[in-house]
């Protein structure tokens, strides 16, 4: 493309170009393994026994045992442990979607942005300077250990995140079409009820997957929280780190089971995660 | 504040929302501010609610000789806890300063790498899908989760990393049994989970950015470094700077993978606590509310502070 050049140069730029293609497809390869080579021996020593895990050498060839998992599963702490998670996960998700998605267009329709930006205070304020307090506020209550303070103090989370992505996607939508309903009669509830909603679905499934992986994963709100019955899966995982620090594989096999979840996600979302991370830039 | 908002003068394209700013706030101006507010109400209430009651009551404590049970007698004591937290140069200093030298390691690494890495997956290739996908593992992994994994990979006697420094000929290290070392460790764990985050982000920016620019550089013969360095990255200028603060904030606040890895106080000599673990272990170790609210008031307004810092600076260089 760029005009005329003598016969030599060219397969000189062209073999340059050549190197660095190639170049930049090793440093990529280089990458992705940084990234996935922990997590990749992680799941592996899940299926090693007691003595692999400890022995390095052993390496990524050996003889699958999916004993770690059945001691785990036998001890029985982890499957109740992730069925709190996933219903503090669901139900915080959902009551939080229910409420932050209206907000989130009325910031974006009615342009009020300073309204809009109070929420940014949810992600500085640092969540220990509001455990005290919950805690004191609940304990009055009586409902320390139970699910509904996991599911509200969770919930406190996932509304600013919701609304976050919500509002930039709400923004991404064509007013028009809201436009064109209301003077086809539609009152503004009308507009967002049977238009701007069912447009915004794809955002609202980022913005609820991501709430829910966040949920999944947040270990200092069950820490103080939970009582053993509504333990959810990290707590669970870290008490096996002081309890249980000699048994490598079931450590591997627990941290496996709660990041398959996040793996599946990750494969089948991948579109839409990253749309809702960039969008958000928040991890709650 | 409402009454500004509603101002037609104020385009609501502010958001580069619709093309005819104009329009848009007028027809939904029509609409009644009682469903403006019903829609906005729940969530403001709810999150006004969780955050107000608390800070107030943390004011309220920090000005208290609180402890053990949480709703046992206190009495007022004045400033003395944050007379007391700013005079303790056994716990708090030190954590102040590790939670600094924590954020600024972090994030200077995560920015720099993101960068390259935004830059590298650029222009796009066969199997970027595949390679995103491993780029967001990381992020959304339950942090204690990653906290095991890295004790097994660090382990000082039987872990890979240790078989593999002695393999090429490099000591051993002790890694997070050390107390040297647990913090620049942790660091780097941090680095590895969330460089991810600063790659998408930027990624995202870049995708925005307009192509002349770019292209009139290379016409007048700027090689790839000075496009890179004189026009992408001036332009890329606000992204960074968002970027930038939000990761700042979040490695502030680090949490999980210190306490998961360490356990409370940061290790037997402290040598991972940050302010974050240091005031959880004041909350929830020792009982010690009033000297732990104290402590929390000042780290939040440190976080404003670089937050305010931060977007100011971030703005002028934008501008």
């Amino acid at each position: 493309m760029s005009a005329p050049v003598t016969a030599a140069p060219v397969p000189a730029r062209q073999r340059r170009r050549t190197a660095r293609s190639w170049l930049r497809g090793i440093a990529i390869v280089v990458v992705t393994l940084v990234f996935a080579l922990p997590l990749v021996w992680m799941f592996a020593a899940a299926f090693k026994t007691n003595v692999q895990v400890t022995d390095p050498s052993v390496g990524l060839w050996f003889r699958p045992t999916l004993e770690n998992f059945r001691n785990i599963v036998e001890a029985g702490q982890i499957q109740r442990s992730m069925g709190n998670s996933l219903l503090v996960g669901v139900v915080s998700t959902v009551l939080s979607a229910v409420i932050a998605v209206p907000a989130a267009w009325a910031v974006g329709r009615f342009a009020m942005h300073r309204t809009g930006s109070l929420i940014l205070v949810a992600r500085i304020v640092p969540a220990i300077s509001l455990l005290v307090p919950w805690y004191y506020l609940f304990a009055q209550m009586g409902l320390v250990g139970s699910y509904t303070v996991l599911i509200l103090s969770q919930m406190f989370v996932s509304v600013p995140l919701i609304m976050w992505i919500m509002i930039s996607f709400f923004a991404g939508l064509p007013v028009e079409l809201e436009e064109a309903a209301r003077t086809d009669g539609l009152s503004a509830f009308g507009a967002f009820w049977r238009i701007a909603l069912p447009l915004a679905a794809p955002g609202t499934a980022t913005a609820s997957l991501l709430a829910f992986v966040f949920s999944w994963n947040n270990f200092m709100f069950a820490l103080v929280f939970a009582d053993d019955s509504t333990q959810t899966v990290p707590v669970t995982l870290f008490n096996f780190i002081s309890y249980a620090s000699t048994d490598w594989g079931g450590l591997m096999a627990a941290a496996t089971l709660i990041t398959v979840p996040v793996v599946l996600a990750a494969v089948l979302g991948q579109k839409y995660l990253v749309a809702g991370l960039t969008s958000g830039a928040s991890k709650g | 504040m409402s009454t500004t908002e509603v101002s037609p003068a104020r385009p609501a394209a502010a958001s580069g929302a619709g093309p005819s700013p104009a329009r848009r706030t007028r027809t939904f101006e029509q609409a009644n501010r009682r469903l403006k507010w019903g829609m906005l109400a729940p969530a403001l209430l709810f999150v006004g609610l969780m955050i107000v009651f608390p800070l107030v009551y943390t004011l309220n404590l920090s000005l208290t000789d609180a402890f053990g049970a949480v709703n046992a007698g206190k009495g007022h004591v004045g400033l003395r806890n944050f007379t007391d937290a700013l005079g303790d140069t056994r716990r708090f200093w030190p954590a102040a300063r590790r939670t600094v030298l924590f954020t600024v390691g972090a994030v200077v690494l995560e920015t720099a790498l993101g960068l390259a890495l935004a830059m590298l997956m650029r222009k796009t290739f066969r199997g970027m899908r595949w390679v995103r996908t491993v780029l967001i593992i990381p992020l959304l992994t339950t942090p204690v989760a990653i906290g095991i994994l890295w004790l097994l990979i660090l382990d000082p006697t039987n872990g890979i990393a240790n078989h593999l420094l002695t393999g090429i000929g490099l000591p051993r290290q002790d890694f997070l049994g050390s107390v040297s070392q647990s913090l620049p460790t942790l660091m780097l764990i941090d680095v590895w989970q969330w460089t991810p985050m600063m790659t998408l982000l930027l990624l995202a920016g870049l995708t925005t950015l307009p192509a002349e620019p770019e292209e009139a550089a290379r016409v007048d013969g700027a090689n790839g470094w000075q496009r890179f360095r004189h026009v992408v990255l001036p332009m890329l200028g606000p992204t960074l700077a968002t970027a930038l603060v939000l990761r700042a904030v979040d490695a502030l606040k680090t949490f999980d993978i210190l306490y998961a890895t360490k356990g409370a106080g940061g290790g037997s000599d402290f040598e991972v606590e940050t302010l974050n673990v240091y005031a959880y272990g004041l909350t929830f170790d020792y009982q010690e509310y009033g000297l732990a609210a104290a402590v929390l008031v000042l780290f939040t307004l440190f976080i404003v502070g670089v937050v305010v810092l931060l977007r100011r600076r971030g703005g002028r260089k934008a501008a």
